[in-house]
């Protein structure tokens, strides 16, 4: 990996420790000594057993949450209060039920003095993209799991963050949309304009593939940082996927770079030998891990 | 979806009819006795006195009304009286409640301090303030309307209070990430949560500024209703109390009404149970 490529986001030695409200001596340590790094137009997930601190990781990135130690540096810089390079896609719903979809799109450009009728006319070109035209005036209630994920999706990208947050955005949604989403997002993410192109396996990649170091040409690529327990949809998607052992204390125990040819189709390359090799490799590491996360949910239900 | 045994509905309209009719059929009837008449009154000498409150033209006499009925219209001023301390108390109170319950739910310290202050200021019993205030506003409608203000205050605060508290924490985060500073959290995410448990509130805080305002007639004034229900019973005229009871009613109707259709204009963005019904 080259070292000198720009960082868009690295965590140093991170930690978190929560302390118990009604005991002051109980501690639990959600997240102990992790370093990683997410290099600029990189897409990387981090997988790992249910309840294992994985969101705890990304609010530390988000800056919604204060490390115990260890430092947060975005861009070089070390991060002080919210990540405002970040967008964050989170897991529940994020949505403001008292505000149309449009309203819901416009409202980080409002925050941010963008004047009322341009913000609405890019909200509105942001919902066309995740393809919700027409939809502006729903209010959230009115609209299925999937298109309020789209809404999420078309908030977080109107800001035109540098980094891209996400913490299981999908994992609400039925398989089906599921993958439409992810194709839609991995395009969007390689700068597309949300063209539905025929998922044919092996086009030509003008990108010149998925390496761990970005080319310079995918400049306008975001940094993704993507949190999911589904290790299909982590190898899909990503450029390198990070394994997290069981919680507590939990911290990388495995780094793997995918370098399957993109574009992708999330469904499609699910058949390339590739892809087998690389699931069995990484589900490997995994496996002992979920075991391990599993007995202790069962020790703390008991 | 249908109950079994329950009636569609308009045959539910007209039971809920006869149900009024019959009651109205009973007591006319029970009226004919003296005594009975003395302390209940008789439901055709309520309409025609409510006739004389509201009509500005006389009914000659004939067989209900062998003396006729004068056309008075002279009950505007006092139900405008009600209705204005109403309204005022109303909007003062969700006001104050709106702004100390954003406060205090915002400032932990703050309400802390105060909390047990508010608790025992919402267990008293806040009709009794009714002479204070008598004695601090006058005999005119301010005296009414902080004693209105006192019933509404303390539904609002409470409400906004668990409003606020009960905002959603991804909402928060999101529109924290999305690059919000306070005060656009609170005009974005708190104001508009607490909005909505005001409006779930709301039946209930303007029937208590309408009895604030028409219990503080009651205790001591020159006009509104309240005052005229206290005049009648002053000569035991029990047929004008019962009058100025349908009135206020009436008007409370009225009010729940009014309140409905802003509700459902301002709170379209809420789910509501029924809205696929079937044509």
């Amino acid at each position: 990996m080259s070292a000198t490529a720009a960082r868009a986001l690295e965590l140093r030695d991170i930690s978190v420790t929560f302390r118990s409200r009604e005991e002051r001596d109980a501690r639990y340590t959600a997240v102990a000594s992790t370093t990683l790094e997410v290099g600029a137009g990189e897409f990387v997930s981090v997988v790992g057993p249910t309840g294992c601190g994985k969101s705890t990781l990304l609010n530390v990135a988000a800056g919604l949450l204060e490390p115990s130690s260890g430092e947060v540096r975005v861009f070089g810089q070390p991060l002080a209060g919210i990540n405002r390079r970040a967008g964050y896609m989170f897991q529940a719903e994020a949505l403001m039920p008292w505000r149309s979809a449009r309203d819901n799109v416009m409202v980080g450009l409002q925050y941010r003095g963008v004047p009322p009728a341009q913000a609405r006319e890019q909200a509105d070109a942001w919902l066309a993209r995740v393809g919700l035209a027409g939809f502006g005036d729903r209010y959230p209630h009115q609209l299925s799991g999937g298109m309020r994920k789209r809404t999420a999706l078309a908030q977080t990208l109107a800001l035109d963050p540098d980094i891209i947050l996400m913490d299981e955005p999908f994992s609400a949604l039925d398989i089906q949309t599921r993958q439409l989403m992810e194709n839609e997002v991995l395009e969007l993410w390689a700068g597309g304009e949300g063209r539905r192109a025929a998922p044919s396996p092996k086009p030509q990649t003008p990108s010149g593939g998925g390496r761990e170091a970005p080319g310079g040409q995918h400049g306008r690529r975001k940094a993704v940082l993507f949190i999911t327990h589904d290790l299909d949809e982590a190898i899909a998607m990503s450029d390198r996927v990070i394994v997290l052992s069981a919680g507590p204390a939990t911290h990388p125990i495995g780094e793997f770079a995918i370098d399957l040819p993109r574009p992708r189709d999330v469904a499609e390359v699910r058949a390339d030998p590739r892809f087998v090799a690389l699931h069995s490799e990484i589900w490997a590491v995994l496996r002992e891990e979920v075991l391990k996360g599993y007995a202790q949910q069962l020790r703390v239900a008991a | 979806m249908k109950l079994r045994g329950m009636p569609d509905r308009q045959t539910l309209r007209v039971w809920q009819i006869m149900v009024l009719l019959v009651t109205l059929a009973v007591w006319r009837l029970l009226s004919h006795n003296d005594q009975f008449a003395f302390f209940f009154g008789d439901p055709v000498t309520v309409a025609g006195r409510i006739w004389s409150w509201f009509l500005p033209f006389a009914m000659p006499p004939n067989a209900t009304f062998p003396e006729g009925l004068p056309g008075n219209a002279d009950i505007y001023l006092h139900l405008g009286v009600t209705l204005l301390e109403t309204v005022l108390a109303f909007v003062i109170g969700t006001v104050l409640g709106l702004a100390l319950g954003l406060w205090f739910a915002l400032a932990p310290s703050a309400s802390a301090i105060f909390d047990p202050y508010i608790k025992a200021a919402n267990a008293m019993p806040r009709v009794i303030l009714a002479p204070i205030f008598a004695l601090w506003f006058g005999l005119g409608i301010w005296s009414k309307v902080a004693l209105a203000v006192t019933l509404v205050f303390f539904v609002v605060f409470f409400n906004v209070f668990q409003g606020v508290r009960e905002v959603s924490p991804v909402v928060l985060a999101n529109a924290r990430m999305l690059g919000a500073n306070q005060r656009q959290l609170l005009r974005t995410v708190y104001l508009p949560s607490a909005t909505s448990w005001v409006f779930s509130s709301l039946h209930t805080s303007v029937g208590l500024a309408f009895v604030g305002a028409v219990v503080g007639e009651y205790l001591g004034s020159a006009r509104g209703v309240g005052y005229l229900i206290l005049q009648a019973e002053g000569v035991f005229d029990v047929n004008t109390v019962f009058a100025g009871i349908v009135v206020l009613t009436a008007c409370a109707l009225v009010l729940d009404g009014i309140v409905g259709v802003i509700e459902r204009v301002l709170m379209k963005w809420q789910p509501r149970m029924g809205e696929t019904e079937k044509l």
